[in-house]
């Protein structure tokens, strides 16, 4: 027996030297959760991606707690794994206090600009893509008026519909554009009840595709828009098959390409502000079997051609961030 | 402002009154029993999971209403539990119950359904699907009574209806029937209750367990009438917006009514227009969001008439002190 016990004790440091020496790169999940169906998802889709491609294992973790946060980047800083990637704006305070503890270690961090040496912060170009999918709003609407559905009141949704009023205007100058934030608090981005309610107000002032950008109360968004027979359109993730042939298409955030890109790099992970745009593949919109027959060939031409001009910055969309305003209402 | 939208303004009132007015009259049998309750909101939330989890897996919305309920009185019986046979702290039994509601719903759902602390989508049967009235279509095209008719009393799902009706109900339960006589004395004077050998427990057990069945319906709508699914923390806060109408209502259960329409309205007005614009001034949306609260520190001020609760609230009732 004790031989037995010292056999597998062996085993085990073994394993440990042996992980420490590859040094494993390690995933941190947000409280959402890994299988949220949205952001976190999309994070693990590209780290499974990457571990298929190249038979390499990965470390992971989901957060329960935010007093988890630090504890958790600093136990994988400390076991050597690298790089480390955490997914959500809200790793910015902790991160902030352990990359400089670790200066071998890099980091990288989605949603969030983290100053140090070691760190890549990862943003993305959201109102590029919902220019997009404002242009293809404007063309699939009949009415000439046209919806949009922010969660909570922050600078960043600001950003998602700025940049959509653009894309509508572009395809139609005398567009209306309806504008609801859900609330001022957290609860707005789990309340879809008054996402229900505010599609339904929308609709009734002559609204017939709705844009969400509302994470929870999103989905009451784009349940109410079908059972309504109107369009939405989803975000972050491909949302088109919860409502198939609904769900005119969703803006997609290629969270699975940055882990992707992170995980490859492996420790000469490139550090610095890395913005994920339409010209790298960072953003983009879904087209699958769910709403192919909503989307006709002029439709996917005009935005293929938009997009390609945002990717050579012939044409530039404005960032309601860089100035907090829009030019466009 | 044309009638249609009006109507349309009152229609959506409705929808947002239905839940706040059940978790309201919740409060009101509980409350004047003299059990308080802050733990609406969880009781609620734990409804919505549970009827939308079993009206996904069973197809019938009917299962997932009873499941509803069921889930609501259990944490119902863990509040008598706690603060009638044990004597503990009303208001932190409450508060447990919320914490716990919101915690246990998203890791069932998690472990059931993997989709993040959702339920899938519910569809068919799942759902329970807006009542069209008797001559509602035929009625839409006669002026003004047509469209308040067709659009803002029919086509609604049944809990709206249920929960309307059950306001007359409420006030004849407590002013017109001798359990509603005890009920209301077990909140004032429980003392009286116990020298006339009418069980004070017993009786605020069955105000809790009613307590429990109308925030169980009150949240089985939420999720199965007017979303198809649940969201983690759905309720976002409506049962403290339903203690808030119970206060505004001073405990009465026609004024609740008048409260949580109000409250709705004030809702549904937000909804509708993001600022209002005044002319000479703009009301931001956040006001209207906020007036609920204010209205009710008002009223508790004692500014509009006077807020009086049950005076044997909030208290355990301890035999021969």
């Amino acid at each position: 027996m004790t031989r037995m016990q010292k056999f597998f004790g062996a085993t085990a440091a073994l394993a440990l030297s042996a992980g420490a020496a590859m040094a494993e790169p390690a995933l941190i999940f947000d409280l959402g959760g890994k299988f949220d169906k949205s952001f976190n998802e999309a994070a693990f889709t590209g780290a499974k991606a990457w571990a298929d491609e190249t038979g390499n294992s990965f470390r992971e973790i989901e957060l329960q707690s935010e007093a988890q946060r630090e504890q958790a980047l600093r136990r994988f800083a400390e076991s050597g794994a690298n790089p480390i990637v955490m997914t959500g704006f809200a790793f910015g305070d902790a991160l902030g206090q352990v990359a400089p503890d670790y200066p071998d270690t890099k980091f990288a961090i989605i949603d969030m600009v983290v100053d140090a040496p070691n760190v890549r912060s990862v943003v993305f170009n959201e109102h590029e893509g919902s220019y997009l999918v404002g242009m293809m709003a404007a063309m699939a609407s009949e009415s000439g008026t046209v919806g949009f559905i922010g969660g909570m009141d922050i600078p960043l949704i600001r950003k998602f519909a700025c940049g959509y009023v653009q894309g509508v205007k572009a395809v139609n100058a005398d567009a209306e554009v309806i504008q609801n934030m859900t609330g001022t608090t957290p609860a707005a981005w789990n309340d879809p009840v008054k996402g229900s309610e505010l599609t339904k107000a929308q609709i009734s002032q002559g609204a017939d595709v709705v844009y969400a950008a509302a994470g929870g109360t999103g989905v009451g968004v784009l349940q109410t828009a079908a059972d309504e027979d109107i369009l939405s359109i989803g975000v972050d993730s491909n949302q088109n098959y919860m409502h198939p042939g609904k769900i005119l298409t969703s803006m997609l955030k290629r969270v699975d390409v940055a882990v992707y890109e992170a995980f490859t790099s492996g420790e000469d992970l490139e550090t610095g502000i890395n913005v994920m745009g339409i010209g790298n593949n960072g953003i983009g919109y879904a087209l699958d079997e769910h709403n192919k027959d909503l989307i006709t060939e002029e439709m996917k031409a005009a935005v293929d051609e938009a997009a390609a001009k945002i990717s050579s910055g012939e044409l530039v969309v404005h960032d309601y961030m860089a100035d907090s305003s829009c030019p466009a209402e | 402002m044309d009638l249609l939208t009006i109507v349309q303004i009152l229609d959506s009132t409705l929808r947002l009154a239905t839940p706040l007015l059940l978790a309201c009259l919740a409060g009101l049998f509980s409350e004047r029993a003299g059990i308080f309750d802050i733990g609406l909101e969880g009781k609620m939330l734990a409804a919505a999971f549970f009827s939308a989890a079993v009206a996904y897996t069973s197809g019938s919305v009917w299962l997932g209403l009873l499941a509803g309920i069921a889930a609501s009185l259990a944490l119902s019986a863990l509040h008598g539990l706690a603060s009638i046979t044990f004597r503990g702290n009303q208001l932190i039994s409450g508060v447990a119950i919320n914490f716990l509601a919101a915690g246990m719903t998203v890791l069932i759902a998690q472990d059931w359904f993997s989709q993040g602390g959702r339920t899938p989508s519910l569809f068919g049967g799942g759902r329970f699907e807006p009542i069209t009235l008797p001559f509602a279509d035929a009625l839409a095209n006669v002026p003004v009574l047509g469209p308040i008719y067709s659009e803002l009393l029919s086509g609604h799902s049944i809990l709206v209806y249920v929960a309307l009706a059950t306001v007359p109900l409420t006030w004849w339960i407590l002013f017109r029937t001798r359990f509603g006589l005890r009920l209301r004395a077990v909140g004032e004077a429980p003392e009286a209750v116990d020298t006339a050998g009418v069980s004070v427990v017993g009786l605020r057990y069955a105000a809790v367990g009613i307590c429990g069945i109308l925030c169980g319906i009150a949240g089985s709508y939420l999720a199965t009438g007017l979303q198809a699914g649940f969201v983690k923390d759905m309720t976002a806060g409506r049962g403290y917006i339903a203690l808030a109408a119970l206060i505004f209502a001073k405990w009465r259960p026609w004024y609740a009514l008048g409260a949580c329409l109000l409250f709705g309205l004030l809702q549904a007005v937000a909804l509708r227009y993001q600022n209002i614009d005044l002319g000479a001034f703009e009301i931001p949306v956040q006001f209207m969001d906020a007036l609920p609260y204010i209205l009710t520190v008002v009223i508790l001020a004692g500014f509009v008439g006077k807020a009086i609760p049950p005076r044997a609230g909030g208290e355990p009732y301890v035999k021969e002190r």
